[in-house]
């Protein structure tokens, strides 16, 4: 086995995956120091300006600096997929371990509320929860969030059930170990990798569901800059001012590409049998 | 023996509850263990060896399972405790080796963490004090360099060391009493005489009673004092060990030894093909009615067909078979 950083190297598009994303963070870290103005600030006077030197993506409807609303978008995207992934950590994994070792009613009970769940287009489920929540940041965390909890319960059970019944399980067993050491320590960190892929593809998703709520209206309100509201807003300008709306959806689209690619490459280095 | 014995099964039945009904694994056993003893445990796989040790800890759980009769562990019903004091003599008072070492490490931890995680959880000491007492444990197993070895995880230790591993971890609370399961089927010979030499030298050294289940019955000449042949979930017979060698009772037991080539057999017995038990182990599903043995025995009487062998005692040996009548 050559070492990960070797094998994550070679992988082309998990490196352009990852450049992506790095872009991105940094650009969320450092929005303040690369947009100095307010990117909700009105002006009126250049509303809808094309691109030009001085404001390279142009202007949007109320007048803003596209660039500086997308710099700024690129926090709250990120916020959202990260909050979101925590969301179906911090309650799928928990849920997917005690599901998988205790078998039976426990198990039966959480696998039935999963299939509900799933049951939902992930999207429609995030939309219907934000109907019942409501609307802004935080709801939308928690709404898309939700809808990443299954998915995670399922993958995080598929695997406990294939490792608890290694031996290793079951010497800690013979050893005295107690349960929720067993499932934290012992089995956890054996299932890690699989959860690791799923987070990375799941910000990925995440950022697109919030772009959708957000293009619906029902997503993070304005003025806050959020990509969906942006490209949402900029729809009816689609025909003489393209730029709007593009450029809000190239960052989408890129920021969702950069995690689908890193999820992938990670996906081939740490599950070798993925590589034929 | 006037001893009291340390681990005493009574009648003990081990249940599978499947969907193809329900499976008697291990059938009324009755057995004893004393103090410093090392008992050993054959028969053919599938005959129930491994469940009764598992029943012991109770470390059975799925197939839903049902364990009956009595496991008296220093007078205490080790069936009858609740999860939480079984959960206290497992790897305390009694502990497992198992018989894959390649599996049975954690390949995510170190094997210091894993031996110290049992001293910590059993004597209640902090993180470094453990630490320095796996460290110890790894050197009593005679691994070279073990404060170096205790930082290494699993991959990077040789089969023979992982189970010196395994054995330091089931050895760390000196445990009166080691369930040894197969502890040398996966290792190579030269290996599998080291850790035996190991296992005698901490037997001595921490006076533990070891139950020793194998089906290779060299292994058993070396280590036990006595010995019980299991056929498909019962006891067929216990005898000393030199007894069981020289004068088997049971037929399935000179089966078993006849079945073993043997330096010099061609010179003593001219050349002929080696014995062999005719047939297979019954299935669990459908137990031959009367002697469980006698589809399979050269010697079988009708009785054996219809009757199940009662038990009869030569002291200091123990027989199921109806040809001792």
């Amino acid at each position: 086995m050559i070492n990960p950083w070797m094998r994550f190297k070679k992988n082309k598009a998990a490196l352009f995956g990852s450049i992506l994303l790095l872009i991105y963070f940094v650009t969320a870290l450092f929005a303040p120091l690369l947009y100095p103005g307010n990117p909700s600030a009105p002006n009126l006077a250049t509303a809808l300006e094309r691109p030009s030197i001085k404001e390279p993506l142009g202007k949007d409807e109320l007048g803003r600096s596209i660039l500086g609303r997308i710099i700024y978008g690129s926090r709250v995207s990120l916020l959202i997929a990260i909050g979101v992934v925590c969301v179906g950590l911090f309650i799928g994994v928990p849920l997917g371990l005690i599901s998988g070792y205790y078998g039976g009613k426990v198990d039966f009970g959480i696998q039935r509320a999963t299939d509900t769940l799933l049951a939902f287009p992930g999207f429609l489920l995030a939309l219907a929860l934000v109907a019942v929540l409501g609307v802004g940041l935080k709801n939308t965390i928690i709404s898309v969030g939700i809808s990443m909890i299954p998915i995670y319960i399922r993958l995080v059970r598929g695997c406990t059930l294939s490792v608890k019944e290694q031996t290793y399980v079951e010497a800690a067993r013979a050893l005295g170990t107690r349960d929720l050491t067993i499932l934290f320590r012992h089995i956890l960190p054996n299932v890690m990798a699989p959860i690791t892929i799923q987070t990375s593809l799941g910000m990925g998703t995440a950022i697109l569901f919030a772009a959708g709520l957000g293009f619906l209206g029902i997503g993070v309100q304005p003025p806050t800059p959020e990509w969906g509201a942006m490209l949402g807003s900029g729809r009816p300008y689609l025909f003489h001012a393209p730029h709007v709306a593009t450029f809000p959806g190239m960052a989408i689209f890129f920021a969702v590409l950069g995690f689908n690619l890193s999820g992938d490459g990670l996906r081939d280095i740490l599950d070798p049998r993925f590589k034929s | 023996m006037n001893q009291e014995p340390l681990l005493s099964i009574k009648d003990l039945r081990t249940r599978f509850h499947t969907y193809e009904g329900v499976l008697t694994a291990v059938d009324g056993i009755h057995l004893e263990i004393y103090p410093g003893e090392t008992l050993g445990v054959v028969g053919e796989s599938g005959c129930g060896k491994s469940v009764t040790a598992l029943s012991i800890l109770r470390l059975l759980a799925s197939p839903p399972t049902k364990i009956e009769g009595q496991i008296l562990f220093d007078g205490n019903d080790l069936l009858k405790m609740s999860l939480d004091e079984i959960r206290r003599i497992r790897g305390n008072s009694i502990s497992m080796i198992f018989q894959e070492p390649m599996t049975s490490l954690n390949p995510v931890l170190t094997i210091g963490e894993q031996i110290a995680e049992a001293i910590r959880l059993h004597q209640g000491l902090g993180r470094e004090a453990a630490w320095e007492k796996a460290v110890e444990m790894l050197q009593r197993v005679q691994i070279p360099s073990p404060r170096i070895r205790a930082r290494d995880y699993p991959h990077k230790l040789s089969g023979g060391m992982r189970q010196r591993a395994m054995i330091a971890m089931a050895l760390s609370c000196h445990p009166r009493l080691l369930l040894a399961d197969e502890p040398t089927t996966a290792l190579d010979v030269t290996i599998q005489a080291q850790i035996v030499d190991l296992m005698e030298h901490l037997k001595e050294e921490i006076h533990t009673s070891i139950l020793l289940i194998t089906h290779n019955l060299g292994l058993i000449a070396e280590m036990a004092k006595r010995v019980v042949v299991m056929y498909a979930g019962k006891i067929v017979e216990e005898a000393p060990v030199e007894d069981l060698f020289f004068e088997p009772l049971h037929p399935y037991t000179k089966g078993l030894l006849e079945s073993i080539p043997w330096m010099g057999r061609k010179i003593r017995e001219g050349r002929k093909p080696l014995q062999e038990i005719p047939g297979m182990v019954p299935s669990l599903k459908e137990m031959p009615k009367g002697c469980r043995f006698h589809p399979r025995c050269l010697t079988a009487r009708e009785i054996c067909r219809n009757e199940e062998p009662p038990l009869i005692v030569k002291p200091p040996r123990r027989v199921f078979c109806w040809l001792w009548i």
